[in-house]
Parts: structure tokens; sequence; C-alpha cells
């Protein structure tokens, strides 16, 4: 269990260790402190996006225990103990994962906007099966929405990722 | 740039490649590079505007009105204010009351609203505070007193007698009356062999950009600075500028990446100008940001048009005059709606040769949200209109859709009814190309229950001729500087990337025209301080436009090379070329320098390596009122087929597979082209069958989420095919035309088109939802048993 401090107007605050990118960090949060503010605010990792906060477009994406989810959605305070993945965690040095690369040889990226969490989303794709047919990839980025590309490059991107596994 | 510095298209043919980007003449141009942006995309190192923090920096927030119209009897901020956190609370007492808005021509709004409110969602008041918490904590605290007043949300009966008023300015609530009349209407619908009328609907729809709009304002002494989610700097220093009384030179704004605009972030908002009151009085920089609901509410999307369309043809279907006739809901303000107005009719006449045109348009004012540009800019419902009218004319004469439109389709060097010259075009060819590609005659003759295929063609404006305000400004510029030992180049320019790859394509043209290489390039675009004026990205100008500023640029860098380079090697200017890095003698290509080495030598004996470029179009179009609107130095033309397959039982519509060919002139990037088809096809296609802004009785949003909202999916695109035909614009650099707003300008028509052959039933209304496609077919069957 966290440990709780009450600040003089009453308001509760946990002490949490976040496992991000490998790294663990103390912070103190507030009980309704969403993952993606924390993430944004206090770590200063801004590649995860954030596009309605209602759990609607995915562009706050991240992996929990290696499974997306949408950080407006969850609370900093339920993310303690599980390994956290942003998209700066995703090349762990100076290359890009080969999916990074793949979005970049595809034309998959125009504004970028969606481009963190259609990573992430693809990348746990990737890992849960790593030979997807077209539908299980267009099924992987149904929670992602993207305004720019219509997805056609993005989908070809994922799949041409995969097949170089 | 004057024009017989231009090549000419005889030339230009031994010079272009094919449509697939294979060319021997270039080097860095019509090849997909990757973006220039794009490590910094996959990484998430991009900033966005929203990503930036400043020392101090406070957060702000707008309050906006319950009601879509109601007088203001009385704001209290004093609760607000004692509210431990918040640092300022402004309404319309602290702000200046000179009315702006991004069309001249009407200037209809204020930073607050100061005697009423015209929509849910209209601006009253704004807080800055410490933290978020603190300014929804503060916005509830305000107290305003409002007398609610009639509101006017049906657009047809705006201007009825005893409809409530919006504007004073503006009686009967029309805010746009447009007549115009080419050649005899009247006397080529009565000599007609036929003549059909039908009525549309469009819907109002919304860009919906992925990222939110932010702004972050910072004073330093008497120097503003905005960091601003936006498409055109340019527009926002000059009204930003205006509003405050400042120079424009101390008003700095510049965007970090941006999310997507589509023509939703254009104008400048609330947001820049009570961040910059707020940011002066606090004397700390102010971050303002909208969230998916507030996004929906300030709005500038696409209009929702009444439009009915007469046309006359002759026993073979050739189009002999067309009336449009259209109402359009404006919403509370002009915002671009002028312009938009006037795109509705003017782009009419573009695709198909005819001789004899009448436009008719009321834009209203309602109390709803604001209207403005979005992709395609007021063309895209006329345009679905028009192709669909012109699908029932087929079926009424028993012609092919395709070859009613070959019989009709504009040709190269010909002029509209409404004077916009046309110069390249290769419509007919992309028209068969798309037939063949989609095997149109096979599916149309062998239709399986339920499945469909339509065509719908399209065109757009590489560029508008005239800026939106009146200035005599050049339309773009650019100004290239090779770094000192020549091992980079750096191009500054105030084009901007919205995503859809204008920094790269730029210094694809900066590079080609240096003779230099694209992996040497840098740029620092859209920054109204460091890099030069360009109006920016709407209207799909830049690659037009500030093409050929950047390669005006590159060949004065590549020019005083070559001076230096004959000083150095022994040679006339004239008999040495550059490409891919080197000097060289261009009958012994063997006899070479590098570009660094000869770049360096020049920083030496010169002084900085710089060229600059700047582009004005030529006087464009005729003499009539708003004969401005819609010329364009060339125009691009696109035909698209799309395949849909419809469940009679539950009328659910599926977009089976779609082509489109494109007339886009010369590729500079084929990758990135053909992305910003498939993006335009996306969203024609959400219009056409999902996306729509609904309200209450009340005036207030039903759907201003994301889920409701209707966007589609990556399980709702189909198979998709992007061509391209051979097309060289002599207006261009290069040859170039646009492709991004375009591309999205056929695909409504297409899809309704499509669904007119599946069903046999004309859905007339956009979104063609489920449910209407549903309520056709039942209405089909009733009239078939009876
Ligand atoms: S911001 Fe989290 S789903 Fe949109
Ligand atoms: S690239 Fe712009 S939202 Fe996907």
């Amino acid at each position: 269990m966290a440990q709780v401090i009450t600040d003089a107007q009453g308001v509760k605050r946990y002490l949490i260790n976040l496992s991000v990118n490998g790294d663990t960090h103390t912070l103190m949060v507030k009980g309704n402190s969403l993952l993606v503010n924390v993430l944004r605010e206090d770590l200063e990792l801004t590649g995860t996006k954030k596009g309605c906060e209602l759990g609607d477009c995915g562009s706050c994406t991240v992996l929990m225990d290696g499974k997306p989810v949408n950080s407006c959605m969850v609370l900093a305070v339920e993310a303690e103990g599980r390994a956290i993945t942003t998209i700066e965690g995703v090349a762990p040095n100076d290359k890009l994962d080969k999916l990074q690369e793949s979005f970049i040889d595809h034309a998959a990226i125009q504004c970028g906007y969606c481009t963190p969490g259609m990573i992430l989303s693809g990348k746990a794709l990737l890992t849960r099966n790593p030979h997807p047919t077209e539908e299980e990839v267009r099924e992987a980025i149904s929670g992602n929405l993207c305004r720019c590309t219509g997805y056609v490059n993005i989908v070809k991107a994922i799949l041409a990722a995969s097949e170089q596994e | 740039m004057s024009l017989d510095e231009r090549i000419t298209p005889e030339q230009a043919a031994t010079q272009v490649g094919t449509a697939s980007g294979e060319n021997k003449e270039y080097s860095v141009i019509g090849k997909s590079v990757g973006r220039i942006d794009g490590r910094a995309k996959v990484t998430g190192q991009a900033k966005y505007t929203g990503d930036l923090k400043f020392p101090g920096m406070l957060y702000g927030k707008i309050l906006t009105s319950p009601h879509a119209h109601a007088r203001i009897l009385s704001i209290d901020t004093s609760e607000a204010e004692k509210l431990p956190g918040v640092k300022a609370v402004i309404t319309h007492k602290d702000v200046p009351s000179l009315k702006y808005g991004i069309s001249p021509a009407r200037w209809d709004e204020n930073i607050f609203c100061i005697d009423k409110v015209l929509f849910v969602g209209d601006k009253v008041a704004a807080v800055a505070a410490v933290d978020e918490e603190t300014v929804y904590k503060a916005l509830k605290l305000i107290k305003v007193e409002y007398e609610v007043l009639p509101a006017v949300l049906d657009p047809l009966k705006a201007m009825d007698e005893g409809q409530a008023q919006l504007h004073e300015d503006y009686p009967r609530n029309l805010n746009t009356e447009i007549h115009q009349s080419f050649g005899d209407v009247d006397k080529a619908l009565a000599e007609a062999y036929h003549v059909r009328t039908d009525y549309f609907v469009g819907q109002r729809a919304y860009q919906s950009p992925i990222e939110p709009h932010s702004a972050i304002s910072v004073w330093e002494d008497d120097k503003l600075t905005v960091y601003s989610s936006t498409q055109s700097p340019h527009y926002f220093q000059y009204y930003i500028a205006r509003q405050f009384g400042l120079p424009m030179g101390k008003v700095r704004v510049l965007k970090t990446h941006i999310g997507g605009g589509f023509g939703g972030k254009l104008e400048p908002t609330g947001l820049e100008f009570a961040g910059a009151v707020l940011a002066k009085l606090t004397g700390r920089p102010v971050k303002m940001f909208y969230d998916r609901h507030e996004m929906f509410a300030h709005n500038r999307g696409r209009h929702r048009q009444y439009m009915k369309l007469s046309t006359g043809v002759d026993q073979n279907g050739k189009i002999l005059g067309v009336h449009a006739d259209f109402v359009m809901d404006g919403g509370a303000y002009t915002s671009l709606g002028v312009a938009s107005a006037y795109y509705a009719g003017a782009l009419l006449t573009i695709l198909y040769d005819f001789d004899n045109y009448k436009f008719d348009m009321y834009r209203v004012y309602t109390n709803l949200p604001a209207c403005g540009a979005q992709r395609g800019h007021g063309h895209p419902q006329p345009r679905f209109a028009f192709e669909s009218h012109l699908d029932n004319i087929a079926k009424d004469l028993g012609i092919d859709p395709i070859e009613l439109r070959l019989r009709n389709a504009r040709k190269a060097n010909t002029v509209t009814p409404n004077d916009f010259k046309v110069e390249s075009c290769a419509l007919t060819e992309a028209i068969e190309k798309a037939r063949d590609i989609s095997n149109w005659k096979q599916k149309r003759s062998h239709r399986p229950q339920g499945r469909g295929i339509g065509i719908g063609l399209g065109a757009f404006v590489s560029g508008a001729g005239y800026p939106i305000y009146r200035t005599n400004l050049p339309h773009a510029s650019a100004v290239i500087k090779v770094n000192e030992d020549g091992s980079s180049a750096t191009l500054y320019t105030g084009a901007v990337d919205i995503g859809q790859g204008s920094d790269t394509i730029l210094c694809q043209m900066a590079a080609e025209a240096m003779g230099y290489s694209f992996a040497k390039m840098q740029i620092i675009s859209a920054d109204t301080e460091a890099a030069p004026h360009d109006f920016g990205a709407y209207a799909s100008r830049q690659t037009l436009m500030s093409g050929w500023a950047v390669k005006e640029a590159g060949e004065e860098i590549k020019a005083q090379l070559l001076n230096t380079a004959a000083g150095i090697m022994g040679y006339a200017v004239e008999e040495l070329d550059c490409r891919d890095e080197r000097i060289f003698v261009k009958d012994q290509p063997e006899i070479s320098k590098s570009f660094a080495e000869v770049a360096k030598e020049f920083f030496v004996t010169q002084g900085p390596l710089v060229g600059k470029g700047s582009y004005t179009p030529p006087k464009l179009g005729g003499k009539f009122k708003g004969a401005a609107v819609g010329t364009s130095p060339a125009y691009s033309f696109a035909a698209q087929v799309t395949e849909v397959e419809v469940d009679e039982e539950t009328g659910e519509v599926k977009i089976v597979e779609a082509w489109d060919v494109h007339d886009c002139g010369k590729v500079i990037n084929p990758a990135l082209l053909h992305a910003q088809v498939h993006g335009a096809f996306y969203m024609g296609m959400g219009e056409a069958v999902w996306e729509e802004v609904k309200f209450d009785d009340q005036g207030r949003i039903l759907n201003s989420n994301l889920a409701e909202y209707r966007l589609p999916t990556a399980l709702d695109m189909p198979k998709f095919h992007s061509e391209l035909v051979d097309s060289y614009e002599p207006n261009a650099p290069w040859g170039v035309k646009e492709v991004g707003e375009g591309a999205t300008t056929p695909t409504m028509g297409s899809i309704s088109n499509a669904i007119f052959d599946a069903i046999g039933v004309r859905i007339s209304s956009l979104p063609m939802s489920y449910e209407k496609v549903w309520r056709a077919l039942k209405e089909k069957r009733k009239q078939q048993t009876t």
C-alpha cells in the first residue's frame, strides 16, 4: 500500500514508485492524478499525447506490462508496480526500433500526433503476435484515431515490420 | 520571379519524368525521401505547443456561454479572483473592444462578448492560475447573469421576418449574398433537350485534428511572443498586432510541431487574444488550451449547405448551362465564410466545360458555432451535389456516368465562364485511367446484389490568387544560408508544415535548385521572426507558391557558387553546373570540385553564402464582384471511383475499395503525395457516411467528443489505390500542382454515386448514414409493393 500524506486542506497524496521505461521514479500524486498527466507534467515525457482525455482517441497510449492502455483512463496510483513503456522507451538507445524505422520508411507519419500511440499499439501487437494478418493489424490500431493518413501507410508499416521478424 | 524565367512546357516535356517519379534529370526531387521530421516524430521528441513549458508558466482557460443567444446583464468575477492560485480574471472590460475576424470584409467578433452572447460556447471571460485544476475551479466561480433571447437555429428560417437578429449591422441575418451570372443560363435551359433540378443538403462537419489547439503567450518588455498550433503564423501576427495596436515587428508568432489543422487552425482564436492579455497582466507566460469539447464549440469547420442545382443538357449529355442556388449556415460569426460562400459556387465551373452559369448564395447567421474553411474550402459539398446530380442526369439519358463525364471534361488551356484560366489539365486521362484500373465496365455490368460502384471528380486551386486581406506583400519568400564550411544548408521559410510534409518537400526543392543533397538540408519554418514571410498552409498553396520562392533562393546560391568556382577552376560560368554536391565542367564532368570546398572559399572571400527568393502570382481573374475567389496559377484534377456494399436489411454501408487518379503536375515526393491522397479520401469518406455535428433544440452540441462524432477507424478504411497521370504545369516550379485538398473533393460524390448504383435510390443529404439508407430502402420497397 502506498504511503499517504494528508495536507493542511485535508487533500491526500500518495507516495508511489512508478517504473517507466526501466527507470523507477518516486512521486507524490493525488488520488485522482491521471497517469497521462504524471508522465507529461512530472516526468516530462511529453511524447505521450493528449487528444481527448476521454479514452476515445488513443493518442495517450502507453504499455502497461506490455499491454496498450489509454493513459488518460488510468490513475497514477493504479500504475504502481506495473512496467510502463512510453514512446521514449521504445528505442532503448540511439538506434530506432524496427517499427519506428518502418513508420519512417513507409511514410506512415504526417502530423505525428497519433504516431506515439500507433507505434505502441503496433509494438504490443507484434510482441503478442509476430505475424499478424492485415485484419489483425487494423483491429489492433482501431482504438487509435489518425486524422491524417487514412491508416493506409500505418497498416503497411506495421505489416512490413512484422515480416522482418 | 518573372514569367519568362520559367520553363516552357516544351522544354519541360524533355525534362520531366514519369508519374512514378523516375527521373534522370533530377537528383533530389521526384524521390520518396523520408520526412525530415520523421525521427523526431517516432521517438516522441517532437514537441507540440501543448508540450512546451516555461518557467513560471500559468494555465489559462476561457469561460463560455451556456446559452445560444442571450444578453449579458452582469458579470461578477470577485469570487474567482479570491480563489488561491488565481492570478488574473478578465472580461471584455480588460481587453480592446476592436472587432476582428479573419475576413476583413466582415469583422464581427470581439475578444469577449460585450452585450450579447451569440452561441453556446461564445467567449465571456478568462482566467489564469497556477495549475489546470485551479483554473477549472475559478471558471465555476465567475457569476454571469443572462437574459435569454430567442435563438435562430434553422438557417432556412434565419432570413425570415420576425426572427431574432444576431448582428445589428447585418439585417435579416444575412452575412453574405452572392449573385453571379455568366452567359445566359435561362436561354440555355430553355433550349436544352433535358433539364433536371435536384436538391441536396450537406451537414456540419468538423476538422477534428487530433491535437487540440493551444497557445502560449510570453511578453518580454513590449514584445509579445506567441507559440501556437497555427496554420499561418503570418495571419496570426497580423491580427494580433492589429488587435493590440502593436507594430508587427513586436509580435512574434511561431509554431513547433502541429498535430493537424485541415483549415481549423487558420485563424487566431480567443486562446491567443485572451492569453496575450493574461500574460501581460500577470507578467508571466500563460498557456491557453482547448479541450475536445471546446474545439467543437470553437468550430470553424465545414458549413452546412442547402443546394439546389438545375442543369440543361443536349441529347448527347453535353452540359449547356447550370444554375446553382445555395443557402449556407454560417453560424454566429463570419470566420472565413465569405470566401467559403464564394468558393462554393466558383469552383463548380472547373471540371466541366460549359458556358452558361448562374450562382446565387445566401450565407446566413445562426446562433450556432461559426463555420469556416475545412479541407477543400466550400467546394466538397457542392461537388458532392453536382456529381450526384450529374449521375441522375446520366440515368435520365441512359448514358454511362463515365461516358457523360468524358464528354464534358475540361481540357488543357481553356478558360471557365467565371474567368479561371486552366493551363495544364489531364482530367480526361485521369477519368480513363480510373475507369480502367477499377475495372469499371465489368463491375458496372455484373453487379452482385447490394454492391455498387460510382465515380466522382474533383479539383482544387494550387494556392489562392489573392491573400485573405489586401496587401501587396509577396505570397511567399525564402532564404537559404549555407554553413561556413559548406557541410549543411538551412532553409528559412514562413511556410507551415502541419503534417502534410512541406518542410520535407521544400528542402528537396532547395537541394535540387542548389545542386546540393537533401540529407544536408535543415529547415527553420513558420516563425515570423526567424523566417521570412509566407502566408502559410491553406488553399493548398505551399508546393507551388512557397516552392517558387525556394527554387529562386536555391538558384541564387548555385549562381554565386558557380561564379566562385569559375574563378578557381579557370572556366567560364556557363561551362559549369552543380549537382549532387559537385561543381563540374559540363563537357568534362570528371573535372570537378566539391560544393563544400567552393562554398567555403566563397565565405572566406565574400562573406555569408545566402540566397533569397520570393513569389507573387500574376494578376488573375475577371472583373466581376467576387472574381478573385477561386483564381489560382494552377488547378489539380482528380477522378475517384468507389465500390460499396450495402446491407439491404440494416442499411449499413461498407466502402469496399477505392481508386484515385490524380493530375497534380510534377511530383516532388511520391510517397508523401500518395499519403495526402489517402488522408483526403479518408476525410471525405468520414463526411460521406458518418460525420456530423449535431445540436439539441437549445443550440447545444450533442456529440462534441470523438466517440459520438464518429471518425472512421482503421477498420472502416477500404483497400485503396492512388495513381497518377503525367502532367506538367507551366505556371509552377518544376511543373508542380496541389494535392492535399483537391483529393478530398471527389470523395463524397463518388460514394454517393456508388450507393445510388447499389440501391437504385438517391440519398441526397449528408452524411449518407445507415439510417438514411435503411429508410430509403424501406420507402423503395413500399413503393414497389403498391
Ligand atoms: S487522450 Fe487518452 S484516449 Fe484520447
Ligand atoms: S499523423 Fe496526424 S493524426 Fe495521425
